[in-house]
């Protein structure tokens, strides 16, 4: 294990090219540019509003400015899990020639796909701030939780994605398994609702290791109050399982991935 | 510390031939099947192959080594093991020092990049650091010859462009060990013997090359010792040249009989004065013997010849008839054994001896086999390179300089 991650170590020059290759492809494919990594939380934020609209109505309730910047806030960080899942997932089959012709750490590639993940991450992040200061969201010194929270949501996704990218590649199936987790998966985590909203069912919904990240975000932003330490310390350690055994099994199962792509 | 680069011990590796379940929907009812069929472990069994089997050699360093093979003979399962890609099954593969492999050096392009943006991915993929390969830039856009288009993207290229510009990158990395496979075979003459000038330049700096290949002028050209694969086993290890020539003997076998045939070449063989050869010199006399057998009667035949380079272009052809014999006739078990001496009037190279039996008047041909030899002809006495040997010397030398 220790010795995986100094080879690892020893490969960062290629991990910061895979993920500046996977940046510029995508900047440059599409004609948006930039405007990509906006869109598509965007979307997201607008499905969102949607459902909180329906729901206020619904509920005789007016609806405010919190409750659409709560959907905001958690709305990319849920683009970002299911981009970084999805693109780190297939990572390792749609890079196909070099998994079979040259030897390097092939976890660089989920790894990268994350790294890209992320940068898009933080350009919408941008554009919230700025219609965040417009939508007069105050700013506290619990701003400072934010780092913390997605640094938990990063090891999730990770150890999510090494076990994807390697089943992805050993069953082809695994690729439209992720795709209707990921589709659906929106449904289980409180990204257009809060788990308060489900009652007493709300706590089940706590399950969900994104559930206390999310709302945590939600929390320490609009908010501006603590999040629920104990939960996200929940989600945490599932993370770091995730990610400790993930690796485990990419790593052993790595010397079979050029046999079986 | 001993003084080899790489140690292969006894290395063997199994594939599975067939198809392997591949999604999970194929994999639940097959475990179930296996708990209920005992059999279907023992099937998979039977489909196992080795793709090699106890191969072992030992390459010094600085040496440039090469592993020669027909198709299927286990090239690229040594390739992929070497560059430590696949584990062996059972064996151990040792490695000394830095080992960088050109494998099919432009599998790392992405085609939306520029070539330049290219040269920076596929380098650090080799190993390079992005300092080195910012130093390196003009050298590798200069040794690609692609100054003009170094900003375009790489899908705007042609085929050729894009192996030029992996192979431009690949040559620039210094590693102690390089692994190389059929790069050589891309781009046009001139590049390929660029890319060779380059290989003999990183071998005299000092580093362990170990070339994989067909290409036998390449082999040739680099490499002082080979090693010869058939069916996953080491053949033979030695000089090169002596490889080369079991390499060819190998390549000669001799026709089964086929009844629906009129006519049958039924062995082809190549010799020089001291009996069977598949390796010359420019000005060598070679002798072609070739038996043709009548499985029904026929008149009127000729026996075409033919040499194709590698590339199977066709370099020279004649016939019996041309030459004023024949034509032949022949009855059912008769057999017609011709010889042809010809004057290997070809620089160095690789070629393809080709057989026609050929009836000029009806225009039919009976049987035809190419290549039945392949033969090998060595470096030109003058040093001079390329399949035609043009006699050349210095007839007058000056320096001149202007007048004051």
């Amino acid at each position: 294990m220790l010795s995986n991650i100094r080879e690892l170590m020893k490969y960062r020059e290629l991990l910061i090219m895979f993920t500046w290759r996977d940046i510029k492809i995508k900047y440059k494919q599409s004609v948006l540019g930039l405007a990509w990594a906006v869109l598509m939380p965007s979307f997201i934020v607008l499905a969102g509003v949607l459902v909180r609209v329906g729901y206020a109505h619904v509920a005789g309730r007016p609806l405010l400015i919190t409750d659409l910047a709560g959907v905001a806030v958690k709305s990319i960080p849920w683009a970002f899990f299911v981009s970084a899942v999805r693109f780190s997932g297939n990572s390792l089959i749609s890079n196909t020639a070099l998994v079979t012709k040259i030897y390097f750490p092939k976890e660089i590639f989920p790894i990268a796909s994350i790294a890209s993940s992320f940068f898009d991450l933080i350009i919408a992040s941008l554009v919230l701030a700025v219609l965040l200061f417009f939508g007069k969201i105050g700013v506290s010194m619990l701003i400072l939780w934010v780092p913390v929270l997605l640094f938990v949501l990063v090891i999730l996704v990770a150890g999510i994605s090494m076990y994807m990218a390697a089943a992805s590649l050993f069953y082809r199936d695994v690729k439209y398994i992720l795709e209707v987790l990921l589709t659906f998966g929106i449904f289980f985590t409180p990204v257009f609702f809060n788990s308060s909203m489900l009652g007493i069912y709300g706590r089940y919904l706590k399950w969900n290791p994104l559930t206390s990240v999310l709302e945590g975000l939600e929390d320490v932003i609009v908010f501006q109050k603590y999040p629920e330490t104990s939960w996200l310390l929940y989600s945490f350690l599932i993370g770091m399982f995730l990610l400790l055994s993930g690796y485990v099994f990419f790593k052993r199962a790595e010397p079979n991935f050029a046999e079986r792509i | 510390m001993a003084n080899f680069a790489i140690k292969m011990e006894s290395v063997y590796k199994k594939f599975r031939r067939g198809e392997v379940h591949d999604s999970l929907r194929d994999l639940v009812p097959s475990i179930f099947g296996k708990v209920f069929r005992r059999t279907s472990s023992l099937d998979m069994k039977k489909q196992e192959f080795w793709a090699l089997q106890d191969v072992s050699f030992e390459v010094d360093k600085g040496e440039a080594f090469g592993i020669i093979g027909h198709n299927g003979a286990g090239k690229s399962t040594m390739l992929k093991i070497l560059s430590r890609i696949m584990k062996p099954t059972t064996g151990e593969l040792i490695v000394q020092g830095r080992l960088s492999a050109l494998i099919e050096v432009s599998a790392g392009f992405h085609p939306d990049l520029t070539g330049r943006e290219n040269i920076y991915l596929n380098g650090t993929i080799l190993g390079m650091t992005r300092r080195e390969i910012g130093d390196k830039l003009d050298a590798i856009i200069d040794f690609s010859g692609l100054q003009e288009f170094i900003d375009t993207p790489v899908k705007r290229y042609s085929s050729g462009m894009y192996a030029r510009l992996g192979f431009s990158v690949a040559a620039h990395v210094e590693p102690e060990i390089m692994l190389v496979d059929e790069v050589l075979s891309v781009g046009d003459y001139v590049f390929q013997q660029k890319c060779i000038a380059r290989m003999n330049e990183v071998i005299s700096g000092g580093a362990t090359v170990l070339f994989v290949s067909h290409n036998l002028r390449a082999v040739a050209e680099l490499c002082q010792r080979s090693l010869l694969l058939k069916n996953g086993k080491v053949q033979a290890i030695g000089k090169t040249n002596e490889i080369i020539t079991k390499y060819m003997e190998s390549t000669r076998n001799i026709n089964e009989e086929d009844p629906r045939k009129i006519l049958q070449i039924t062995s082809v063989a190549m010799r020089d004065f001291n009996g069977p050869q598949v390796q010359f010199q420019l000005g060598d006399k070679a002798w072609l013997d070739i038996t043709v057998r009548g499985v029904q009667p026929c008149e009127k035949f000729a026996v075409c010849i033919y040499i194709n380079d590698e590339n199977y272009y066709n370099l020279f052809n004649t016939s019996s008839e041309r030459l004023g014999h024949g034509p032949y006739n022949i009855r059912t078990g008769e057999t017609l054994r011709i010889s042809f001496e010809l004057l290997i009037g070809m620089a160095q190279g690789t070629y393809h001896m080709g057989v026609l039996l050929f009836r000029y008047d009806t225009n039919v041909a009976f049987d035809r086999w190419e290549p039945a030899v392949t033969f090998y002809v060595g470096t030109s006495i003058d040093g001079s390179r390329g399949i035609v040997p043009c006699n050349p010397k210095v007839v007058s030398e000056e320096i001149a300089g202007e007048m004051h």
